[in-house]
């Protein structure tokens, strides 16, 4: 049996055959197994969906109730059949609940890693190193120019402006899932314990992360708060709200956006921002290609993202590589559904 | 350095210039001597080395870097320093022994005696101790291209905020002072002794005058003003000295205090006085001076050769005199100071430097008549060149800045055009929420009929409530996005005309018009007026004849 017996890049996503799944299908399936909860990944109107209890709740909070036929919850470390197929997960370290999974069919183990990254994350479960034949990786950062260094150097950056311009608000764009929890709960770690502040469409999924045992401070939303109150306080919002009409509110407010994205100084001019805070959620080159050697795979598939650079890296170590070419997934900044304009949230 | 490009950083993405200013003061109040030095000198154009070639940038990461993956990366980024900052492998060596990253002092010391063949091992030494910022900011330096939209008025601003001076006085003894400014600093923490300017020919921080707006002129009585014609050219201080040796010392300053003589060689022996002259840059021609047009064309160019000089022969216009020899004449009122230049003119003597004649009027009526026909009123031939009237208080002393009542400036009518709303933009800093930068255009026979040509973008003279009027029109009109820039409608029946002030028009071949305007801005929304009867592209096409017959004439 080959690889490609086993996973095969179709229309709808990565398609399990012989276990009768596909793994974060794009299109509506008869049973998904999802990695995560960010909405390129996990979408709604699948027959059956097998993903963690955080992945699943995040999609009941996004979609409602009804958005899958049945629901299975799966622990990491847990390992269920599927037809001829032994399906495991395995932590990503990418958001609270984030799963990579290996596919296994007789002596073949696939990695289909998801999302993911090496760097420590307060707020979810780190990445576990899992030796396989094949591993399917992201390319998001997949070029050498990426490197995030340590989140905590960004924070502290963070908190040197606040000190530099107590009379201003910050705003910090940030993906409300994941992101967002995880520049709080750094603020926290770097010792900032003044209460910090919510735009709307970020308090749901945050309570969650506290609901799940995730320290977060004193939290507040920002909704009805006095323009002057927030001179010197952190607000953090979705990226898409801090270059509009949203922003005045706050008094004469400081621009910061936290991604990897940040590293290049055209991305961060582009979208007009002050404070670009290089943190990422996803692996940097150096964590990507780190991840690649270690676990032993002789076959690297590469999706969505800088395939080719990454690509190239595998084969130059003497690796089988080749891009997977699937559609629909990206950045979840910058594929975030903006809010309309005049929004009040 | 590191600390260095972390400002630089922060710097390149503020907009706000006084929020630049804490950025730059705070790193001045937290850095030790001599590398804060050293930042104000590379804030303010003061240093001199050797610059590094793109060509060496590219070798040193061929030969640490696969070519496949840095063309990847190239293509990516866009900017070569960036690039290379950002993927820079660190040596294995230098990754065990974590040597200490350069200070700025001594990258900068080093680079001034460094010989050629040394510079790219030295490089490779620093870009492997510097972090990526660190490394951004020191190829960014030795290829010369550190543009971060510090003006060298602002850092010298920075500096006297530390010490709560007068960025005036900062001005007055910078001339005295090289870097690493060990004494200023010392002054400006209360350490030390003000140093002394012991430059021959130093900047004087410049006057500046308020426009006069129509209102203005009641309580205003004709007799304690005297009125000069407003050249159309660039201010400048031209200032020559004696050094301690005898030996004159020529300087010319653009108004912000920048040393531009570089630019102006052919000016220099004609300043054999000493003293300071404040007045106005020109090319004349024939004893005809040109438009600004003409001026600008001299100005564009990097390299002063001597073809430029014969084909653009540069003038000095005197309109005050601010020292004398040893004699500072700033404290007497302005009619004194305007005897004392005309003496010194005559005593001068000199064909490239002459005086800017005052325009005699006994009523604001007659003003009036004399802006609005300079040709008749004394400016003759050179009329096209005056771009209005300077009114200065007979008793006003030299201030620095621009201190209220003392100096008014009453430009002509400028031109104006109806034009037709076409795109807006986001605008920058406080304004990045509201859609402040617009592009506007006038009707021309297109392949179907009339259509609507960008001519212009303009992004201020509205007013605050202007500008929430029309950022709630462009929301509410949109017809498509592109990125930060919105389509909005503009139809012969729907749409917004804004009429258009400008002050000059040019032939461009990078505008589809054709036409490009100087200091475009937005006079008046015209709410009342249908876009069909916005101006024609044959308009702006009259109009720049009329300016090139100007020229050529």
């Amino acid at each position: 049996m080959r690889p490609q017996d086993i996973l095969l890049p179709v229309a709808a996503g990565l398609c399990c055959k012989p276990g009768g799944f596909h793994i974060d299908p794009v299109r509506p399936v008869e049973r998904a197994v999802i990695t995560h909860g960010h909405s390129d990944h996990a979408r709604a109107g699948h027959g059956a969906v097998l993903a963690t209890q955080e992945t699943l709740d995040m999609m009941r909070l996004r979609y409602g109730e009804n958005f899958a036929g049945s629901t299975q919850a799966i622990r990491y470390g847990e390992e269920i059949r599927l037809g001829d197929i032994r399906v495991k997960f395995h932590p990503a370290g990418h958001v609270l609940g984030s799963a990579q999974i290996a596919v296994t069919c007789k002596d073949i183990c696939i990695v289909a890693s998801g999302d993911y990254k090496d760097a420590p994350d307060p707020t979810c479960t780190p990445f576990e190193l899992v030796p396989c034949d094949v591993f399917i990786t992201e390319a998001t950062f997949g070029l050498p120019v990426f490197r995030h260094g340590d989140a905590a150097d960004e924070v502290k950056k963070l908190l040197a402006s606040v000190a530099l311009f107590p009379e201003r608000a910050h705003l910090v764009g940030a993906y409300s899932l994941g992101k967002a929890q995880r520049v709080i709960a750094l603020l926290r770690q770097a010792g900032y314990e003044a209460p910090i502040y919510l735009h709307g469409a970020m308090e749901k999924i945050t309570h969650y992360y506290q609901s799940r045992g995730i320290e977060l401070g004193e939290l507040r939303p920002v909704k009805g708060v006095k323009k002057a109150a927030l001179a010197g306080t952190i607000t953090l919002a979705p990226p898409s709200a801090t270059s509009d009409l949203w922003t005045r509110r706050f008094p004469d407010p400081v621009t910061a956006f936290a991604s990897g994205w940040m590293r290049v100084r055209a991305r961060a001019r582009q979208r007009g921002i002050e404070l670009p805070l290089v943190i990422s959620d996803h692996a940097d080159w150096d964590g990507l290609t780190a991840t690649i050697a270690a676990t032993g795979a002789g076959e690297i598939w590469v999706t969505h993202g800088q395939e080719d650079a990454l690509v190239h890296w595998c084969q130059s170590k003497g690796l089988q590589a080749r891009p997977l070419d699937l559609v629909g997934y990206g950045d979840e900044e910058e594929t975030e559904t903006p809010l309309a304009d005049e929004a009040e949230a | 350095m590191n600390r260095f490009a972390e400002l630089l950083d922060r710097l390149a993405y503020e907009p706000g210039r006084n929020n630049k200013l804490r950025l730059i003061t705070g790193y001045f109040r937290e850095v030790a001597d001599p590398d804060r030095g050293y930042a104000l000198a590379a804030l303010t154009g003061a240093l001199s080395f050797k610059h590094a070639k793109p060509a060496l940038i590219r070798d040193l990461i061929a030969s640490r870097t696969d070519p496949v993956l840095f063309g990847l990366s190239y293509d990516y980024v866009g900017d070569l320093s960036e690039t290379v900052a950002l993927m820079w492998p660190k040596a294995a060596m230098a990754a065990h022994n974590n040597p200490p990253p350069p200070t700025l002092t001594e990258v900068v010391t080093t680079l001034r005696t460094l010989g050629k063949t040394d510079l790219p091992k030295q490089l490779e030494r620093w870009l492997d101790e510097l972090d990526e910022t660190g490394r951004w900011a020191l190829l960014k330096l030795v290829t010369g291209a550190l543009r971060i939209g510090i003006s060298a008025r602002l850092a010298k601003t920075a500096a006297a905020a530390l010490g709560d001076k007068d960025p005036h006085e900062v001005e007055l003894i910078w001339p005295g002072l090289s870097p690493p400014y060990l004494d200023l600093f010392a002054w400006l923490e209360g350490r030390g002794e003000k140093p002394v300017n012991r430059d021959p020919a130093p900047f004087r921080p410049v006057m500046l005058a308020h426009a006069i707006e129509e209102t203005d002129f009641a309580p205003l009585d004709p007799a304690d003003y005297i009125a000069e014609w407003k050249w159309d050219g660039i201010r400048v201080q031209a200032v020559a000295g004696r050094d301690e040796h005898g030996h004159i010392t020529a300087r010319l300053y653009s108004r912000t205090g920048e040393d531009i003589t570089g630019s102006f060689p052919d000016l220099v022996p004609s300043l054999r006085l000493p003293g300071a002259i404040d007045g106005e840059l020109l090319i004349l021609r024939e004893g005809r001076v040109q438009s600004f047009n003409v001026l600008q064309q001299r100005l564009n160019r990097k390299a002063v050769s001597p073809k430029l000089i014969k084909e653009f022969p540069i003038h000095l216009r005197a309109y005050d005199l601010l020292g004398d020899d040893e004699n500072d004449l700033r404290e007497l009122p302005f009619a004194e100071r305007r005897e004392r230049l005309e003496t010194f003119i005559g005593k001068l003597d000199d064909p490239r430097i002459d005086l800017s004649p005052t325009v005699p009027f006994a009523s604001w009526e007659a003003l009036t008549a004399a802006r609005a026909d300079p040709a008749s009123a004394g400016a003759g031939d050179d009329a096209d060149a005056v771009e209005g009237v300077m009114l200065k208080r007979r008793d006003a002393p030299y201030l620095p800045g621009r201190p209220k009542g003392q100096w008014w400036k009453w430009k002509r009518d400028p031109h104006i055009i109806d034009a037709v709303l076409m795109y807006a933009q986001r605008g920058h800093g406080k304004r990045s929420s509201y859609y402040s930068d617009y592009t506007f255009g006038v009707w021309t026979e297109g392949a179907g009929g009339d259509e609507l040509v960008p001519v212009g973008k303009a992004y201020f003279g509205f007013t605050d409530e202007e500008l929430l009027q029309i950022d709630r029109f462009v929301r509410r009109n949109t017809t498509e996005k592109f990125g930060p820039v919105r389509h909005v409608v503009h139809e012969g029946d729907k749409g917004l005309v804004l009429e258009v002030a400008f002050e000059g028009l040019q032939r461009s071949p990078r505008h589809k018009s054709g036409v490009a305007m100087r200091f475009p801005r937005i006079s008046r929304l015209r709410w009342d007026k249908p876009p069909r009867e916005a101006d024609r592209l044959e308009t702006l096409e009259r109009m720049l004849k009329a300016e090139a017959a100007v020229v050529e004439a």
